[in-house]
């Protein structure tokens, strides 16, 4: 499984990181961060939720 | 005791349901939906919307397709050939028109009439108007892509002023987006400062200098008497309350929106501004409510809630859409943080929370002065809010805060 994340697309909302810091990280300088690109199965349903969730459409998973 | 509870997500099956049908094909509906096929419910699931375009997202109708850089393709909420995967029945360009709890019998605009098993109501909301103005031509509401199509041919004509009348969120955001594409734009608020009521009045003034630093020619604390039209029938004029007059090609109108939930009268359902349910999102037996159009108890707030944000329509409905699928001991309460982003010119608004003007409130991080800070909201020691502008980490790392119930202290002590 591995997080794609369509940069053009995002604005650094930051759903994601409230749903899966161990994934995604909004630093300071208003830029997102994936902090790991292609994480466990175990992770999947956060991560869909991150999908559903995400304001501008700007993730998705890679099989 | 919360954690012997089952998990969002996982597999229900208190509940067997022969089929779902969701009146509402848009954001809470959709996304029910997809929340059903992603948790192996491989029943029949309908979809009955009253617009004819398929599942398409509304944020960025104010902003990117208003300004005329998006077109109607880029606004898919879930792209067709993933959709075609869910295996979903859309019946679009059909109304909903009665609902009978008793008989669980659904009518629809087409004349069909149909028996429903688990139902899940996600009619939205549609705008308020101003009296005097059905009809007008030049006068615009913005909920969906049609009006917001029409407003962008009206933008394409270069109007010589557009007059906004409410500077809420969307007339905020129509505003912004109006000046970014050069036109003169007059924004009108009844409320001392926009946004007041949401914010209280110190954040407002923050937001009333921002649209005035970009142009606009904001009048606070007057309200509209009467939009004129001329014998051919375009808006003409706008005359204010405090006797002054506006001359204006286009009048968009931004005050609010009402439940859709007339066609629910004399249905069984209990009514009273939105679909009444439990805490759960239940509303009668087998019948469950999400987004615009649902009100309900949150048990985190205690506050019976009705919550207009996008990122609740696709949460609540997730959690309806489970909800039809739990018997009662296994249904969990619906407690979120709501949470909604408002981007105006290069400003990117956040509020998470349930805050009121007459809470204590303290800018954490940032200053005013370069409306880049986050401000934390009290009430009676508990940390209830945080708002941000341009600051997206602090506000979702506060937002974690709420949801664990930190006090206000704690919180403005927080190394954040």
């Amino acid at each position: 499984m591995k997080i794609v994340v369509d940069f053009d697309l995002c604005e650094s909302n930051a759903i994601c990181m409230q749903i899966a810091p161990d994934l995604f990280e909004v630093r300071d300088d208003d830029f997102l961060y994936v902090l790991n690109e292609e994480p466990g199965e175990d992770r999947r349903e956060a991560l869909e939720e991150c999908v559903q969730r995400c304001p501008k459409q700007a993730i998705s998973i890679a099989e | 005791m919360r954690a012997a509870l089952p998990e969002a997500g996982h597999l229900h099956r208190g509940v067997s349901r022969r089929s779902i049908t969701i009146v509402g094909a848009s954001l809470a509906g959709l996304r029910a939906a997809e929340s059903l096929r992603r948790q192996e419910f491989d029943g029949p699931i309908t979809l009955i919307g009253d617009e004819t375009h398929a599942p398409y997202d509304r944020p960025p109708l104010s902003k990117q397709f208003l300004a005329g850089e998006w077109d109607r393709d880029r606004l898919a909420l879930t792209k067709p050939e993933k959709l075609s995967e869910f295996d979903l029945e859309f019946r679009l360009g059909t109304r909903a028109t009665g609902f009978d709890l008793s008989t669980r019998r659904l009518s629809l605009s087409d004349g069909d009439d149909l028996e429903v098993d688990g139902l899940l109501i996600a009619t939205g909301a549609r705008c308020r108007t101003l009296p005097g103005t059905d009809g007008m031509e030049g006068v615009f509401v913005l909920r969906s892509i049609d009006d917001a199509e029409a407003m962008r041919a009206a933008f394409d004509a270069a109007p010589s002023r557009v007059v906004v009348v409410g500077a809420g969120f969307i007339g905020a955001e129509v505003a912004a987006t109006a000046r970014q594409r050069g036109l003169e734009v007059t924004l009108i608020e009844a409320l001392p400062q926009p946004l007041g009521r949401v914010l209280g009045d110190e954040m407002g003034a923050v937001c009333a200098d921002v649209h005035r630093d970009h142009g606009i020619d904001l009048r606070v604390g007057v309200g509209v008497d009467a939009v004129e039209a001329g014998r051919d029938g375009r808006v003409e004029r706008v005359r204010l309350s405090d006797g002054s007059v506006v001359e204006a090609e286009v009048v968009v109108v931004g005050i609010g929106v009402i439940p859709n939930t007339e066609w629910l009268e004399g249905s069984g359902l209990e009514i009273d501004n939105g679909v009444v349910c439990d805490a759960t999102c239940l509303a009668a037996p087998g019948v469950t409510a999400a987004g615009d159009v649902a009100r309900w108890p949150n048990q985190r707030f205690d506050e019976i809630m009705r919550v207009e944000h996008w990122d609740n329509a696709v949460e609540q409905g997730g959690h309806a859409a489970m909800r039809l699928l739990q018997d009662d001991d296994e249904a969990r309460p619906f407690t979120p943080v709501p949470w909604f982003w408002s981007d105006q010119y290069d400003r990117k608004i956040q509020l998470a929370g349930r805050i009121r003007p007459d809470d204590e409130m303290q800018i954490v991080t940032g200053s005013v002065d370069e409306r880049r800070f986050a401000a934390l909201y009290g009430r009676a020691g508990r940390l209830v809010g945080v708002l941000g502008f341009n600051r997206p980490r602090h506000v979702m790392q506060y937002k974690t805060l709420i949801q664990e119930g930190s006090s206000y202290a704690d919180a403005l002590a927080a190394e954040i």
